[in-house]
C-alpha cells in the first residue's frame, strides 16, 4: 500500500445559497481544490462525490455523471463514483478516495462531497434526515432523527454523563468557532443562555441543539505521497482512515449513550496511524446534533466517560483553550451541515490547519489532526487521521 | 409510506409486536431478524416467531416539537424507547398522557392504534403505540 497526501483542498460558502445550483456549487469547490493542488484537472483520474440525497432534494440520480460531465473530466471518460452512507456520505467518500490511490489502482483522485438542500420545504429536508434512520420501525412509528438523538440526550443526563448545560456548549463551542470562519453559515457566537431557552424541536434538545439545513460542497485532492512535491511543497499525509458500523436502529443497542462504530473506528485509526488520542491536537467531530459532540469527543478517547461535557462547558476545546481544539471550521452546528459534503469538508478543514493556513482559528503546532463523520445514529462512522509534513 | 404491499408484509409486527427468538442462543429479537448476528448460520432455519411482551417501562423519551407532515396534526407528541417485560428495547409513541408527567422507568403497555393514512382515499396504517399501565 503507498501513503496517501492531501495536496489540496477547496470548498463553496456554506449557507442558504439560493442563486446556486447543485452542479454549480459541486463545480466550484472541486475547481478550487485543482487549483490548489496546482492541477490543470486533466491529471485527475478517479471521482468520487460524497452526496446523501440529492434524488429527494432535487429528484436528480446519477449524480456521479452529473459531476464529470459539469467538471469538465467526462472528456477524459474518468470513473466517477457517489458514495452515500446517510451523514457519513462525505467521509466514506473521502476513505474510497484514500483508498484507490494507496492501493495503486488510481494516482490523481478528486474527492468531493456536495449537498443542495433548501430546493425542498423545511418539513421533506427532515423528512430526508429521517430517513438515515430506520425507516420501517423508526421513522415509519412517527419518530425522527432529532428525537432519535434527543432520546440519547436524555439518557445520557439520567446516567450522570452530562447535564443539560454541558450538552448545550457543544453548541456554543461550535458558535465561538463558526464566528471565525468566514465560509461559515453562521458567524456569530450564541451564548449559552441562547441554546439552552430556543424552541424545542424534540425534547430535552431545542433549535440550538441541532446543526442546520445548509447547502454547500467541499473538495480535495489527493495523490501518492512520493508524488506530492511534484506539485506543491505545502501538502499533507493521509495517516489514517478507519470505518465503522453498527445497528440501523438505536433500539437494536444494549448501551445507547456511545457509539460502538466510533469506538471501532478511531481504534483502528489510532493503531494504522501508529500513534495515540493524546497525539492528536485538533479535531472535526459530527456534531449534527449537541449530543453528538458529548459521546464523539469520549468515544474517541480525547476524554473519559463524564469529563467530555465539562471540558466544552469550561471552554477547553475552543482554539488556544486546552490540548485539543474542537471544531475549528464551526462544526456542523456553524459551519453548516450540508450533508453530503460535510465529511469531505471537515477533512479540508484539518489540512488547513496543519498547513498552518487557518488564520484567525490556527491551532499552533499541530502536528495531527482528526475527522470523525456519522451517519444516522451512529449507524456508519468514520475516523481519519491526518500528518503535517 | 404508499406501498399496500409494504404496509401489509409489515402487519405481525406493528399490530401484534410478533419479532423472531433465535433457536440456538434464546436472543429475542424485534424487529423479527431472518438470522441471529450472534449465531449467524447456525441459527438459519431455527428462527422462531415470538411476540414481544406488550408491558415494559419507558428506558428513554423525547417530545417530538418540530414533526413529519403526516403528524403534524399531533404535535407536540411523544416517543419513547421501551424496555419490554422480554428486556427488549422498542421503539414507538407515547399516547395518552400528559407530556409532563413522563419519566424514565414508567410502567406502559402497547395498544393498538392508528398511525398514518395515505390521503383522503388511500389506505389508513395501524400499529402499536404505547400508553401509560394502569
Amino acid at each position: 500500500m503507498r501513503d496517501v497526501a492531501i495536496i489540496g483542498v477547496g470548498a463553496t460558502k456554506f449557507g442558504e445559497l439560493w442563486d446556486r445550483s447543485f452542479r454549480s456549487i459541486g463545480i466550484e469547490a472541486g475547481m478550487k481544490a485543482i487549483e490548489d493542488a496546482n492541477l490543470s484537472g486533466g491529471e485527475i483520474d478517479c471521482l468520487f462525490i460524497g452526496n446523501m440525497s440529492a434524488g429527494r432534494f432535487i429528484n436528480q440520480q446519477h449524480i456521479d455523471a452529473l459531476i464529470a460531465d459539469y467538471s469538465g473530466m467526462a472528456t477524459n471518460n474518468i470513473p466517477a463514483v457517489r458514495v452515500e452512507a446517510g451523514g457519513a456520505s462525505g467521509g466514506v467518500a473521502f476513505g474510497q478516495g484514500v483508498m484507490a490511490v494507496a492501493s495503486g489502482v488510481h494516482d490523481t483522485v478528486l474527492v468531493g462531497g456536495a449537498e443542495k438542500m433548501t430546493d425542498l420545504d423545511d418539513t421533506s429536508i427532515n423528512t430526508v434526515m429521517d430517513a438515515t434512520a430506520d425507516a420501517e420501525w423508526e421513522s415509519g412509528m412517527g419518530l425522527t432523527l432529532a428525537s432519535l438523538y434527543a432520546m440519547i440526550a436524555r439518557r445520557v443526563m439520567h446516567e450522570g454523563m452530562a447535564t443539560r448545560e454541558e450538552i448545550a456548549s457543544v453548541a456554543v463551542n461550535s458558535h465561538f468557532h463558526g464566528a471565525l470562519n468566514p465560509g461559515a453559515q453562521f458567524r456569530k457566537e450564541v451564548p449559552l443562555e441562547t441554546v439552552l431557552r430556543s424552541g424545542p424541536v424534540a425534547e430535552p434538545l431545542g433549535m440550538f441543539d441541532c446543526a442546520p439545513i445548509t447547502d454547500g460542497a467541499a473538495a480535495v485532492v489527493l495523490c501518492p505521497l512520493e508524488e506530492a512535491k511534484k506539485h506543491t511543497d505545502n501538502y499533507v499525509r493521509v495517516a489514517a482512515v478507519a470505518q465503522g458500523s453498527d445497528t440501523l436502529a438505536l433500539s437494536q443497542r444494549r448501551d445507547i449513550t456511545t457509539f460502538g462504530a466510533t469506538v471501532a473506528a478511531s481504534k483502528k485509526a489510532y493503531e494504522m496511524a501508529g500513534i495515540t488520542a493524546s497525539d492528536i491536537s485538533v479535531a472535526e467531530i459530527h456534531d449534527d446534533f449537541s449530543i453528538s459532540g458529548i459521546l464523539a469527543l469520549q468515544d474517541l478517547g480525547f476524554y473519559k466517560r463524564g469529563e467530555a461535557g465539562k471540558a466544552f462547558l469550561n471552554g477547553e476545546t475552543r482554539v488556544g483553550a486546552g490540548r485539543i481544539a474542537v471544531n475549528t471550521s464551526g462544526g456542523l452546528k456553524a459551519r453548516g451541515y450540508p450533508i453530503g459534503a460535510s465529511g469531505v469538508a471537515q477533512i479540508a478543514e484539518i489540512t488547513e490547519q496543519l498547513r498552518g493556513k487557518a488564520d484567525k482559528r490556527q491551532v499552533p503546532n499541530a502536528k495531527y489532526g482528526l475527522a470523525q463523520s456519522v451517519g444516522g445514529t451512529g449507524s456508519a462512522v468514520t475516523v481519519s487521521i491526518m500528518e503535517a509534513i | 409510506m404508499s406501498s399496500v404491499a409494504r404496509a401489509w408484509r409489515e402487519y405481525p409486527g406493528k399490530y401484534n409486536l410478533e419479532g423472531t427468538r433465535c433457536g440456538n442462543c434464546g436472543m429475542i429479537f424485534f424487529p423479527g431478524r431472518d438470522f441471529c448476528p450472534k449465531c449467524r448460520r447456525d441459527s438459519i432455519g431455527k428462527m422462531e416467531k415470538y411476540r414481544v411482551r406488550k408491558d415494559g417501562e419507558v428506558f428513554s423519551f423525547s417530545i417530538i416539537h418540530d414533526a413529519p407532515a403526516c403528524n403534524s396534526f399531533l404535535k407536540p407528541y411523544a416517543v419513547a424507547m421501551v424496555k419490554t417485560g422480554d428486556g427488549v428495547l422498542v421503539e414507538g409513541q407515547l399516547v395518552d398522557v400528559e407530556l409532563d408527567k413522563i419519566s424514565i422507568g414508567m410502567p406502559v403497555r402497547a395498544v393498538l392504534r392508528k398511525l398514518d393514512e395515505d390521503g383522503a382515499s388511500g389506505v389508513i396504517h395501524y400499529g402499536f403505540k404505547f400508553v401509560p399501565a394502569l
